[in-house]
């Protein structure tokens, strides 16, 4: 397989999709995100993200229903893939294993 | 507070953005501007801006390039399509095609035409610069335009308006003359020109020089009249006899005068002027006018400036009694002779230019026609390609796709019309040349012509497509898939209006087919006052001719052959000498008189057969009709006088008698009224023709052969040259024939587009409705209330349109009648007779359709599907 990177927004929109599992669309992911950052993300930004993830084949989309806030738009929604969980778990532990080497510093 | 988000930003996103994206990314930048237009609705809108304008990169966007990556296929298919279409539908191909290609066809003969007659005379190399003098005068209140000019003015305009020229030319009106060498002699028409004529008319010189003709013992020659005299050898040096008088040395050849050229067939050769000057036989005051003066101006002189300089160049020289003609000179550019040759009251009022326009509208309406035809089968026929259509629309193709589809398919028929138009236009060109007078040849290799074809394919691709194509891509699929597809009630409208467009046209045409023939018809049929039947006048062109003219005479007499001969100075057909200072009892001192003569001899009369009213014919019993005058009923009337026999007149120098009144004889202009005219015995010696009449016993051919031995026997350095009076008299309306014969074909062409248009309609409405004919059969409809039933809607249509022409109709003829002083009244039935015709035509064609339908067993329409 080959070495897929994932950027810094884009993992954090992946984290964001697993998080959401099955109710993760562009406005939620934003919301939770904007909450969780506690800063102003644009919706363009996360739409840039979700398209490169999928491309790597991190997330799968599927339509939802029309609903009447979105001017007769369908939501899509992401689902992260058994891919895309790996690479989360990979980065995960690839980021523990460094963090546990950090020897005991302390700054007073 | 239900405002949605900023309208201008999201039809940017949606114009630019990816399909398969759209959905997502306008339904979250909707969602999220909604929550933010709770808040604040200004910032909502900013935000919402700013975000679309994010998006605006290249993976958003949509390839704007992917429809011309398949194009070509599509265009192939649409090529494929169209052609299978027409070869299905073989009748409609056949109506569709058969209609463009005759009205592609006309506009190509009319354009050649049209073409041939704005680029007349434009092969001449100083077109802009040469001009002919001509002169306007004032007689009897009225302003006249003469071509004619004294011999005076030619050099009056060289010594003192020569800055404004560069050449200034005399030279006689064209005549023809009798040439001859050792073995061969010829009769040819041709002009006496001052030095500097053949630089005016710039020729192209084969052999010799121009300047050549400055000897005055020399000739110039036409190449094919030099090549009948010498050959292939070059002829300069040469010596020719000038009608068994003169040799002139042959200084040089040119090139024939090409056929769009207003000199055409008047210069076979050009002979210097003061032949005719040493001649004798002509006066040279200021008043004697006999000679055309062309110039041309220098390059740097403005042709108007020059024509207002030389306005008094007469008028300053004539005497006291002269100027009351009040003439007044001016220049009359080459670019406008052949177009623009009449004049009214010293107004150039146009010519032929008014044919131009007539031909020219008359080839776009026909055009016009074919292509209502394309468009009304066209978009009768939807019903059937409806389907088509909104399958196309469901699987993706947007409507300019389909658009272009129908321009692909009117294109096709467009260029296979143009083919047979070719074809049509190739076999027909002898004919219509024969027709129109004209000689038009098309030089297929040159690329100007191609440029006009391909462009005009286009056009008409344009003219006849846009409609359907617009119209057809216009179906809604799910209406036409569904079945429910119905044309509405005024679907067919402006299909109706379309037909009537039609009818109209060609109801005009044919009413001015019937106006020009019934002018035609009431001009031939006009007592002319004289007999034609068997009158040949033979031109004498040689001195000896005049001299044994007695002889001659004597012997055709009693050849038995000829009832009677005489000498006349012109034709009894074409009587154009006219002369003033007549003066008689009784007559205003105001008045600029102008009267016709008939110089003749005494047996005239009882040659060409006129009537005398009153009086005595001319006699030579009498030794005084040397003097006497017989007037013709126009003049009796023109001088005023009660009882015109036995009055005194004093004419030409003498004191005349009047013996004799005649009636009225057409001996000018058929369309004109008769003119005043009086006959005397010759005065001048100047017979200029011999008239005969053939004995009622002898026939024609007979005639001529013993005419034929005894002209040559007593003449024999002359060729033999006769006229049969009545052919020169059915010159007189030869342009309108053929005026009313090409108006005829491009009518009975109009109304036969229009037709097979009717035909395609009328076959397409008795198709659709079928099943409605089989269950009205059913219950009990007749056969002819069926075809009633059909044929009732385009009698209407018909007759609005006749409605509509009538009234036009009658205008344009009133217009063209009136340019002629002896005319036919437009009758009521012209238009009933035009109406009715269209009538029939109409419910011919319909009928054929309509009685098929109405035939057609109700058992088979039915039980289809």
């Amino acid at each position: 397989m080959k070495q897929q990177s994932l950027g810094e927004f884009e993992e954090l929109v992946l984290l964001m999709v697993a998080a959401l599992h099955d109710e993760a669309y562009g406005v939620a992911i934003l919301e939770n995100l904007e909450d969780k950052l506690k800063k102003k993300v644009n919706i363009s930004a996360v739409h840039v993200a979700l398209k490169r993830i999928e491309d790597k084949g991190f997330v799968k989309s599927r339509f939802g229903g029309i609903t009447e806030d979105r001017g007769g738009r369908r939501k899509k929604f992401y689902v992260i893939t058994a891919l895309g969980k790996r690479m989360l778990d990979a980065q995960y532990v690839l980021r523990n294993s460094i963090y546990k080497q950090i020897p005991k510093i302390s700054f007073g | 507070m239900n405002e949605g988000p900023p309208k201008r930003a999201l039809q940017f996103l949606r114009w630019f953005c990816r399909e398969d994206y759209l959905e997502e990314i306008e339904g979250d930048l909707t969602e999220v501007f909604k929550k933010h237009f709770e808040n604040s609705p200004d910032k909502a809108k900013w935000k919402f801006v700013l975000s679309v304008l994010k998006y605006f990169r290249p993976e958003f966007m949509k390839s704007f390039k992917s429809y011309q990556t398949n194009a070509n296929g599509m265009y192939k298919s649409y090529f494929k399509v169209g052609w299978r279409n027409l070869i299905r539908e073989k009748g409609y191909s056949f109506i569709n095609i058969g209609g463009l290609a005759l009205g592609i066809a006309v506009v190509m003969l009319i354009g050649l035409w049209v073409h041939d007659e704005l680029t007349f005379d434009k092969l001449q190399e100083n077109y802009n610069q040469v001009a002919a003098v001509l002169q306007n005068n004032t007689v009897d209140g009225t302003i006249e335009t003469w071509s004619s000019q004294s011999y005076q003015l030619g050099l009056e305009l060289r010594n003192n308006y020569g800055s404004y020229f560069k050449h200034v030319a005399m030279s006689t009106f064209p005549s023809s003359s009798i040439l001859a060498d050792k073995e061969k002699a010829f009769s040819a028409v041709g002009t006496f020109m001052e030095a500097d004529g053949p630089e005016v008319l710039s020729l192209n010189m084969v052999h010799g020089m121009r300047s050549g003709l400055k000897d005055p013992t020399s000739i110039l020659l036409s190449a094919s009249l030099a090549a009948t005299f010498f050959g292939t050898d070059n002829p300069v040096g040469k010596v020719l006899k000038l009608d068994n008088d003169l040799d002139l040395k042959v200084a040089g050849v040119y090139r024939n005068i090409p056929n769009n050229s207003s000199f055409r067939g008047e210069l076979s050769f050009i002979a210097p002027l003061e032949i005719i000057v040493n001649r004798g036989g002509r006066s040279f005051g200021w008043v004697n006018n006999w000679l055309q003066v062309f110039v041309q101006v220098n390059e740097n002189v403005d042709m108007q400036q020059a024509s207002l300089a030389i306005k008094d160049a007469k008028i300053k020289n004539v005497n006291e009694n002269d100027k009351r003609f009040k003439p007044e000179l001016f220049l009359y550019p080459m670019s406008r002779w052949h177009l623009y040759s009449e004049f009214k009251g010293g107004v150039n009022t146009g010519g032929r230019i008014d044919f131009v326009r007539l031909f020219g509208s008359i080839g776009v309406f026909v055009l016009l026609l074919g292509c209502i035809n394309f468009m009304n089968l066209s978009t009768a026929r939807s019903q059937k390609r409806s389907k088509e259509i909104g399958v196309r629309k469901v699987i993706g193709s947007g409507r300019g796709q389909l658009v272009r589809q129908f321009f692909v398919e009117s294109l096709l028929v467009v260029m296979i019309a143009f083919i047979f138009s070719l074809l049509l236009v190739y076999l027909s060109l002898p004919l219509f040349n024969n027709i129109a007078g004209k000689n038009i040849q098309i030089n297929w290799t040159r690329p100007s012509l191609w440029l006009v074809l391909i462009t005009s394919i286009f056009l008409i691709t344009f003219v006849s497509g846009s409609y359907p194509s617009l119209y057809l891509s216009a179906f809604s699929p799910i209406k036409v898939l569904k079945g429910t597809f119905k044309v509405g009630r005024y679907a067919s409208l402006p299909r109706k209006a379309l037909v009537v467009v039609q009818f109209t046209v060609s109801v005009i045409l044919i009413i001015g087919t019937i106006v020009v023939y019934q002018q035609i018809q009431y001009a031939k049929n006009r007592p002319i006052g004289y007999d034609l039947n068997g009158l040949i006048t033979v031109p004498i062109k040689t001195k000896d001719v005049k001299r044994n003219y007695t002889g001659l005479r004597n012997e055709l007499l009693a050849s038995g052959k000829f009832s009677e001969v005489s000498a006349s100075e012109t034709t009894i057909t074409n009587l154009w000498w006219s002369d003033w200072g007549f003066q008689w009892r009784g007559k205003d001192p105001s008045l600029q008189d102008n009267i016709y003569r008939g110089a003749v001899d005494y047996e005239f009369g009882k040659t060409v057969g006129w009537k005398i009213k009153d009086g005595r014919d001319f006699s030579r019993e009498f030794s005084s009709d040397s003097t006497a005058m017989i007037l013709n009923e126009a003049a009796v009337k023109y001088m005023g006088l009660d009882n015109p026999v036995g009055e005194n007149i004093r004419a030409y120098g003498r004191n005349y008698t009047v013996i004799g009144v005649v009636e009225d004889m057409v001996t000018q202009s058929l369309y004109e009224s008769n003119k005043q005219t009086v006959f005397v015995i010759d005065p001048f010696n100047n017979a200029n023709f011999i008239n005969l009449k053939i004995s009622p016993h002898s026939s024609a051919s007979e005639a001529i052969e013993a005419l034929n031995k005894i002209f040559v026997r007593h003449n024999p350095g002359t060729p033999f040259e006769y006229k049969f009076a009545d052919d020169e008299f059915a010159d007189k309306f030869s342009f309108e024939v053929r005026v009313g014969r090409l108006v005829g074909i491009f009518a009975g062409l109009a109304v036969f587009i229009s037709c097979l248009g009717l035909f395609g309609l009328a076959s397409f409405v008795a198709e659709q409705r079928t099943k409605e004919i089989g269950i009205r059969k059913v219950l009990g409809a007749s056969v002819s209330g069926l075809w009633q039933m059909l044929s009732r809607d385009f009698v209407i249509l018909v007759i609005i349109a006749c409605g509509i022409a009538i009234p036009i109709g009658y205008y344009f003829t009133t217009h063209w009648l009136q340019q002629y002083d002896y005319r036919t009244e437009i009758t009521v039935w012209v238009f009933f007779a035009t109406a009715a015709g269209a009538l029939v035509i109409t419910l011919l064609t319909v009928s054929f359709q309509a009685l098929k339908a109405a035939l057609i067993n109700p058992v088979n329409s039915l039980k289809t599907e």
